[in-house]
């Protein structure tokens, strides 16, 4: 990320061996070539004119290799089931070729796009702007957008690193080590919110609970955003994470992470005190 | 230099933050400043750089309206475009930017000696895909394209045209990916909805409605969520 703008552009374009760039790419030239219709295509010779050319590109690697054979495959399927009588009971069949040519018409406008899109001036390649300081966004006087955003897993483990950094550090002797699972701790968040619509993540965290408790709290967190019970958003980046309910009552939260099942209890002890953070 | 600023200050365009209409310092002082409102908006996109809303203008001017900074706009943009001059205004990412016209990019290139290079055909393929279907998987964009796509959104991240905005609610909870600010800087886009429309392309309602593609053929397509339909 520290690479200035200099090495962003330095680094070399990748391209493909074949003129190709898929085998769609390579349907759609012999379409062309053929001047027939995407939507009516002569699957026999379309079929052996794609195996043909096959064998002339040069070196295919793998990977690509991979994806020109199963088109290969598809085409020779395609071929195979024009070729079969229709069954009679069978009547409305749908022609085989129907999803292949979705899909190459798909490719196409797609293509099109691409080839309007790079013929376009490129900034800082057919036109300049000053390098100036970019304007700050926008400031008080504007009626800015929402700040609000959804806060990602990043910002949530980044607000765990900070509990975790306020926690006692772990004690050193043994302990038997109570286990508390993830399911009671779920409930026990629930709780929270009764008494109030939204939360600061901090606020989860006592001080003074141990690092097991705390791992398993974030645990239930993370179970519950997933479940989309609870919601986690972030005014800005690194700062406080605001959760709320994503539902309308406690009960319906309740009711949802019932059929959750059993949750692997965590167990307090030796094996959460190791340490390299999260 | 400091004569100047505080002859526009002066002149009620940058006010000091005391909330006075511009109506107080006399009718001579308005109308000047209608006139000088094209030079100063030149002044403040040069600062600038970047592409900059025309809210962000308005209020560092602190007295015209938007319309009358909207006219101003247009008077400097008639006015690069009547004398030839090297540069344009131009409506960039929901913003007002000066550009050089392409046709000075040969000098220009001698001058700065840099050239980043041209985007790949694999690259404007997959930028188009992200673009209409954003946010949208990697899956998404090799069913279309028909081929792996991994090393082509690496690129593309890496050169700042998409980003990942979040994961999909579905199997192995993929990436999507949408496209940048940057990616209408690049492309001198003044927002997404300048690229043509599909159905502009010819692209069929099903298309445009369904919320994501059919992946069940004979494994041409990879399968939805982590390839665990295993038929084909």
């Amino acid at each position: 990320m520290s690479g200035s703008e200099g090495s962003r552009w330095a680094r070399p374009c990748t391209v493909s061996l074949p003129i190709f760039e898929g085998p769609l790419d390579l349907l759609l030239h012999l379409i062309k070539r053929n001047e027939v219709e995407i939507t009516d295509i002569p699957v026999a010779t379309i079929t052996d004119q794609y195996l043909s050319l096959l064998e002339d590109l040069p070196e295919l690697n793998l990977d690509g290799a991979g994806e020109y054979l199963v088109m290969a495959a598809t085409l020779v399927y395609i071929k195979s089931r024009t070729l079969l009588p229709t069954p009679e009971d069978e009547e409305a069949e749908e022609d085989p070729r129907t999803e292949l040519v979705q899909q190459l018409l798909e490719y196409q406008r797609y293509r099109e796009v691409a080839v309007a899109l790079g013929d376009r001036p490129l900034l800082r390649r057919e036109v300049f702007a000053p390098p100036g300081e970019p304007p700050p966004p926008p400031g008080p006087g504007e009626p800015a957008p929402l700040p609000v955003r959804e806060a990602s897993l990043g910002d949530l483990l980044q607000a765990l690193r900070e509990v975790l950094r306020r926690v006692r550090p772990p004690v050193p002797h043994e302990v038997a080590g109570e286990t508390i699972s993830v399911r009671a701790c779920i409930e026990r968040i629930l709780a929270e919110f009764i008494r109030a619509r939204e939360l600061e993540f901090g606020q989860f965290f006592a001080a003074g609970v141990d690092r097991a408790t705390v791992i398993v709290t974030f645990l239930a967190l993370l179970e519950l955003i997933r479940l989309r019970v609870v919601r986690a958003r972030q005014a800005e980046r690194f700062g406080p994470i605001v959760l709320e309910l994503g539902v309308e009552t406690v009960e319906e939260a309740a009711e949802r992470v019932r059929d959750l099942g059993d949750l692997e209890p965590v167990s307090s002890g030796p094996v959460m005190e190791e340490r390299g953070g999260v | 230099m400091d004569e100047a600023y505080e002859r526009i200050e002066g002149n009620g365009v940058h006010g000091n933050g005391n909330g006075a209409a511009p109506t107080g310092d006399g009718a001579p002082a308005a109308h000047e400043r209608v006139d000088r409102l094209p030079a100063i908006l030149e002044s403040l996109l040069l600062a600038a750089g970047g592409p900059v809303p025309l809210g962000q203008l308005v209020d560092a001017l602190d007295g015209p309206g938007r319309a009358e900074v909207l006219a101003a706009l247009e008077a400097l943009e008639a006015g690069y475009e009547r004398e030839a001059r090297g540069l344009r205004l131009v409506r960039i990412a929901g913003g007002y930017q000066l550009r050089t016209p392409p046709e000075h990019a040969p000098w220009i290139r001698r001058l700065l000696h840099e050239r980043p290079p041209r985007l790949s055909r694999p690259m404007l393929e997959t930028l188009a895909i992200v673009a209409y279907r954003q946010p949208c998987t990697r899956m998404e964009v090799e069913a279309i394209r028909g081929v792996d796509a991994d090393a082509v959104l690496s690129s593309l991240l890496d050169r700042r045209l998409v980003r990942v905005v979040g994961r999909k609610d579905a199997p192995g909870r993929p990436l999507l990916y949408a496209t940048t600010h940057e990616f209408l800087e690049v492309f001198g886009l003044p927002a997404l909805d300048a690229l043509p429309t599909l159905r502009e392309l010819g692209v069929g309602a099903e298309l445009l409605t369904a919320p994501e593609l059919e992946v069940s053929d004979e494994g041409v397509k990879p399968a939805a969520g982590d390839g665990a339909a295993g038929d084909g």
